[in-house]
């Protein structure tokens, strides 16, 4: 059944890419210049996006979608059987990658609860991008292309998620950076598109960088890349050191901050986050997909799957504290004034990874998956409420050409609100459960930095209010502001891209009511056993050290009390007080009210404020001017290099004084010795007559 | 086992095929069809031939197999033949490609095709000899041999400054071989053979091993090319003909790290540890600054040519970390850059047809036209990038992961690597294939023929499966890898010991 559920998104692939490629090769003229085939002029299969044909659904939907709908519902039969039922962890051997030496990499599937609840999100949110896309995309000529795509990615990250090893995770980790590459590219015409994609791929290969090392490093120290030997023995080598670079360091918390930096890269954490903005030039399914619900989340993913390596290394969970907190902060303070309305749901993506970090940082791994988990409905949900409100208004993004859209398409706003209020947190909806948790645990935490994240995530808890309502408000209320023409044709969408958006709105709104038993509370120890039983043999021998966020206490209603940390005993049965608990609710209250004080109420406050601070405002307007940061710091700088490497370095010193500078001298040598040729004959034979006595003389006194 | 001197047949036959071609009189539409069939038959059964050498292969014993052996110069110098784990793959990798060569050239080439064929197949001979050799002599004058079809397909079938392109080529070579003549005429005084199994287990003195292990590397370094001796492969490639780059970057680059396993590694251990560290500077100096310097080139070919460099630089650090998964990974690294810069110089070949450029300025938008031709080039651009699931992929990982063990900086520097080689090839994608279709002259470009799939097809069904599945490469190479390895560090520890005794 596992072999189905990640080889079957491959298959559609395939079928989706050969028929792509075999329209392609019916629709243009081969050959060679002069030798085959009359050239053919024609444009018309050269329709670009823009271009309004009748919408078919073709083959290469069907199939795809078709296949995506049975890997989500045996995803969800394996959820039901190795999650929430007994069926015990499986791993299942596909094929021997390769073996050198000691090392010795396996295609490998692992099936636990993380898995699970992995294929779960992943398959879910896939199909329901699938399907929607059918609608989204029905007018672009290239949509075998398209869901080719979408099922090579999903193919990929099913193979991240079931990795066995951290070089299959690599594989699956560059697949999806290449099929985010080619999605977000996927519009090849627009520059700003290409410029975005390649972005994307090179600042991930950063993180990459990072990662291949922390690979490299786990490798001498364990001798293997395997999981399960890895964690078996990851208590022998605790303590132990490796000398890196010029300096001898501890070597679990370089290995864990080396991968983690891959993490980072991928899941866009603060410093490597500048490529998730730009994503948003991809169409909007694939914003939907990969740049919130699934892809983005794999840092998180990582770091829960390492994690009996990372619990033991204060340091390194410290180091993902900071970074989750900063990215939570940062990201929300930029949303807080973008005007594209898929920007703004990018920076808050961006900014609800900095909480699950936090969440790892802080030791509550099983709380950064369940907001993974709920996270990828309410933000799926959203940007595919995003894609409908442009599709209603002829591809608009900008929300200052929106306003009063709540009437014209009510449908597609009820199911935004739904998406804002399980964002922000409100009572009962999926956010609720799992954000709020973490901000309580961020306050129990022991680290050094716990403080730092408590502070950071409540202020950016009132933030990410402030801008969700802000979007909503901006886009569906107020006044109209987008030209008469586009009005004029403004519709809900079909009911293929509406059907998805029920879907992820019923899970936004009760993914948390359902699951956070299982989860974070009384089922968690249960739920969780097969990874615990994993990290249990890594961590055997030390009954101290007790599975973090220990299953406790009773479902008080309110569902958040008895969230605890029994970390390593230091504040065994902590409660937080009733204020913190209170805190990001009242967070939320705030800055919704502030939103309608400054977008229904008095909608001049804002232009007023920006007016006042204006360097704070092109401050944030400007991303806090990373992207020029790196612009000089990197991109000119490594352009300045390379062609100064190039004309100065291999061209005047290496050639001027290698072959150039040789050539250049025999050249001379020669100029002179023709100097020598007066073409008389007896001028030679003097020549010569010198030559043999010379010649004579030396085999005499030599000899 | 079969009982015909196998290993003679494969490198000889496309010398008959030359000579057969001699015969073909004339240069109008009939010769020219009946030359490039000799030439494609030749290299085709070549080929053919030459996969029975794998099917005989024995991928657990690590020693010689094959072994042909005649009397040659004296009774000193023998005709000796024979493939190992090391060196069997390429002799396959280079019958591989010729009959792909051929196809390519079939068109491009409009002057003197006969010439052009017959340089060709002497080339596969030289190629082919230069793998099988087990004679020092023999494996020198294979070695240098080649240098002469090559010079001749540079010089008269290349591009504008073909002539300056040629000389630099030679002016570069030659200076390597002839230190690495004089090593051998050393090696022959102090060891009295040239049998190079013997050699292999001949103990040359220290201070000796020194010398000839520079002299050697003069040669093999400007082969690789190794940084700062590289500056003739980009030229090179850019007035070579399609087929030429091709052979070019595919085989010939590959003697070099060839000649590093065969000769510096077993026969002068001592001076290969002592030398590991001036290796690792040039190879990750090599990583960086020609991956940067790819990055800003104007010429597609030029372009690949640099990124040629940097690949090889992962080959050279590989095999002087001188572990499992260094050497292995070198030598993977090496067949997997075989196909894909084959693979990618013919892409070039392909628009180069079209257009009569590879000014990288000229293009853009091409995927609207070419759609097909795209596909593929992708493929190749993202092998090149090294992505999992590519054959770029497995050789890197596995040099880096061997350097790693051995020194941190040269493996955190190298694998640097990996960010700009997705830089620059993700650069060249984008300005050649993506963006509008604007320039007149390719709104009309035609995508690939049957022919050019042909071609291409198998090197991008090699590149994934050898990704996907490279346990056939790995198997064959393992045991002859392990046996280097011990008899390395066995030398290593006997002179540590030697040392150890003396003071």
């Amino acid at each position: 059944m596992y072999q189905i559920i990640v080889f079957l998104p491959l298959l559609g692939a395939i079928i989706a890419g050969a028929i792509s490629v075999f329209s392609a090769r019916a629709a243009h003229a081969s050959g060679e210049p002069g030798v085959e085939a009359p050239v053919r002029d024609d444009d018309e299969a050269e329709a670009g996006h823009d271009h309004h044909d009748a919408p078919t659904t073709g083959p290469a939907e069907i199939i795809t979608s078709g296949f995506l709908v049975v890997t989500a519902v045996l995803s969800w039969i394996a959820f039901a059987t190795v999650g929430l039922g007994e069926a015990p962890d499986l791993r299942i051997q596909v094929l021997n990658w390769f073996a050198s030496g000691t090392l010795s990499v396996d295609w490998a599937l692992r099936i636990d609860t993380l898995t699970v609840v992995m294929l779960v999100v992943v398959t879910t949110v896939s199909a329901l991008v699938h399907v929607y896309s059918i609608g989204y995309m029905a007018h672009d000529p290239h949509r075998p292309r398209f869901f080719a795509y979408l099922s090579l990615f999903t193919f990929a990250m099913l193979m991240l998620v079931t990795s066995d090893n951290l070089v299959q995770l690599f594989f699956g980790w560059e697949g999806v950076g290449l099929a985010s590459y080619l999605l977000i590219g996927f519009w090849y015409k627009r520059p700003s598109a290409n410029a975005a994609a390649i972005k994307a791929f090179v600042v991930n290969r950063v993180g990459d960088f990072g990662f291949a090392l922390g690979i490299f490093a786990v490798f001498v120290l364990f001798q293997s890349v395997d999981y399960q030997t890895i964690f078996a023995n990851a208590h022998d080598v605790e303590g132990a050191t490796l000398a890196f670079l010029s300096w001898e360091v501890d070597a679990l918390t370089l290995a864990c901050i080396l991968l983690f930096m891959g993490a980072m890269g991928k899941s866009a954490q603060f410093l490597l986050h500048t490529w998730l903005p730009d994503a948003m030039e991809g169409p909007t399914p694939v914003s939907a997909l990969i740049h919130a619900a699934t892809m983005v989340t794999a840092g998180v993913f990582m770091v829960a799957r390492l994690w009996p390596l990372f619990e033991l290394s204060t340091t390194a969970l410290t180091v993902v504290t900071f970074f989750g907190a900063t990215t939570a902060f940062f990201a929300a303070t930029v949303g807080l004034v973008q005007n594209d309305i898929k920007r703004v749901v990018a920076y808050s993506t961006c900014s609800q990874l900095g909480y699950m970090f936090v969440a790892l940082g802080v030791g509550v791994w099983q709380i950064a998956i369940f907001h993974l988990f709920t996270h990828a409905f309410f933000k799926a949900l959203l940007f595919l409420g995003s894609g409908s409100v442009i599709h209603a208004v002829a591809d608009e993004q900008d929300m200052r050409k929106m306003g009063g859209l709540r009437t014209h398409i009510p449908l597609t706003y009820a199911m935004m609100v739904i998406g804002t209020l399980a964002l922000t947190g409100f009572p009962l909806t999926a956010g609720f459960f799992s954000k709020d948790a973490i901000i309580e645990y961020a306050f129990l935490g022991d680290g050094p930095l716990a403080g730092y994240a408590f502070v950071l995530t409540v202020v950016a808890a009132m933030m990410t209010a402030f801008y969700s309502w802000r979007l909503i408000f901006m886009t569906f209320h107020g006044r109209v502001r987008a030209p008469a023409e586009v009005m004029k044709h403004i519709h809900e969408s079909p009911q293929v891209m509406m059907v998805p958006l029920y879907v992820l709105a019923a899970g936004s709104l009760f993914a948390g009511l359902l699951f956070a038993g299982p989860f974070i509370k009384d089922g968690k120890e249960a739920f969780w056993a097969s990874p615990t039983e994993i990290h249990a043999s890594a961590t055997a021998g030390e009954d101290a050290h007790a599975t973090p966020a220990d299953a406790h206490g009773t479902d008080d209603g309110h569902g958040t009390e008895d969230a605890h940390s029994a970390d390593d005993g230091h504040h065994g049965e902590a409660h937080p007080p009733q204020w913190v608990v209170w805190t990001p609710t009242a967070m939320m209250a705030i800055g919704t009210l502030i939103a309608i004080w400054f977008y229904l109420l008095s909608p001049q406050v804002p232009q007023r404020l920006a007016r006042r601070h204006d360097w704070l405002h092109a401050f944030l307007l400007n991303k806090w001017y990373f992207d020029e940061l790196y612009d000089v710091l990197f991109v000119r700088s490594i352009k300045w290099l390379g062609r100064f490497l190039w004309k100065k370095g291999d061209g005047w010193l290496i050639d001027g004084f290698g072959p150039d500078g040789v050539s250049a001298r025999v050249l001379d040598a020669t100029a002179r010795v023709v100097k020598l040729q007066s073409g008389y004959l007896y001028h030679y034979a003097f020549a010569m007559l010198i030559g043999v006595a010379a010649l004579v003389t030396w085999l005499m006194f030599a000899g | 086992m079969i009982d015909w001197p196998i290993l003679s047949t494969v490198t000889f036959l496309p010398t008959v095929g030359a000579l057969l071609l001699l015969a073909i009189r004339g240069d109008d539409e009939i010769a020219r069809r009946n030359i490039y069939h000799v030439a494609l038959w030749t290299t085709s059964v070549t080929f053919i031939l030459s996969l029975f050498i794998w099917a005989n292969f024995d991928n657990n014993e690590a020693g010689f197999q094959l072994v042909e052996e005649a009397g040659w110069l004296g009774d000193r110098i023998n005709y000796k033949m024979g493939v190992d784990g090391i060196s069997m793959l390429f002799v396959i990798l280079t019958t591989f490609l010729m009959p792909l060569c051929i196809i390519a050239s079939k068109l491009t080439i409009k002057t003197s095709l006969r010439e052009y064929m017959i340089a060709f197949l002497i080339l596969e001979t030289l190629m082919v000899g230069v793998f099988c050799a087990l004679d020092l002599v023999l494996f020198y004058v294979f070695f240098e041999g080649g240098l002469i079809p090559m010079f001749l397909i540079i010089g008269i079938w290349g591009g504008g400054r073909r002539v300056y392109a040629s000389f630099k080529f030679f002016l570069y070579t030659l200076l390597g071989s002839v230190l690495m003549l004089l090593a051998i005429m050393a090696m022959f005084w102090n060891a009295g053979t040239t049998d190079i199994p013997t050699l292999m287990n001949h103990n040359f003195p220290a201070g000796m091993q020194t010398w000839l292990w520079l002299a050697f590397f003069a040669s093999f370094a400007v082969k690789m090319p190794m940084w700062p001796v590289h500056t003739w492969l980009p030229d090179a490639h850019v007035e070579a003909p399609t087929a030429g780059s091709v052979v070019l970057a595919a085989v010939l680059l590959k003697m070099g790290g060839y000649g590093f396993l065969r000769f510096s590694l077993p026969m002068f251990p001592l001076a290969s540890d002592a030398f590991a560290p001036l290796v690792f500077a040039l190879s990750v100096i090599a990583i960086v600054y020609t991956s940067i310097v790819a990055l800003m080139q104007e010429d597609v070919k030029k372009l690949i040519a640099y990124s040629s460099v940097a690949h090889m630089g992962f080959v050279t650090m590989g095999i002087f970390v001188a572990n499992p998964q260094g050497i292995q990974g070198g030598i993977f690294q090496m067949l997997s850059h075989g196909i894909i810069s084959g693979a990618l110089f013919l892409c070039v070949g392909v628009i180069y047809d079209r257009f009569h450029t590879r000014q990288i300025a000229a293009f853009g938008g091409l995927v609207h036209r070419m759609p097909i031709y795209a596909f593929l080039f992708l493929i190749f651009t993202l092998a090149n990038t090294g992505l999992p699931g590519t054959s770029g992929f497995v050789g890197e990982f596995l040099t880096l992961i061997g350097a790693f063990r051995v020194n941190t900086w040269v493996a955190f520097l190298a694998t640097s690597g990996v960010i700009l080689s997705a830089g620059y090839a993700l650069w060249l994608y984008r300005r050649v294939i993506f963006g509008e279709l604007e320039k007149e002259n390719l709104k009309s470009v035609l995508d690939v023929s049957r022919r050019e799939v042909l071609i291409l097809a198998p090197l991008a069904l090699l590149t994934i499966l050898f990704g996907v599945y490279p346990a056939p490469i790995m198997d064959v190479t393992a045991a002859s890898t392990d046996l280097l390895i011990s008899n390395y560090e066995a030398a290593l520890a006997a002179a540590g010991q030697l040392a150890a005794a003396s003071p």
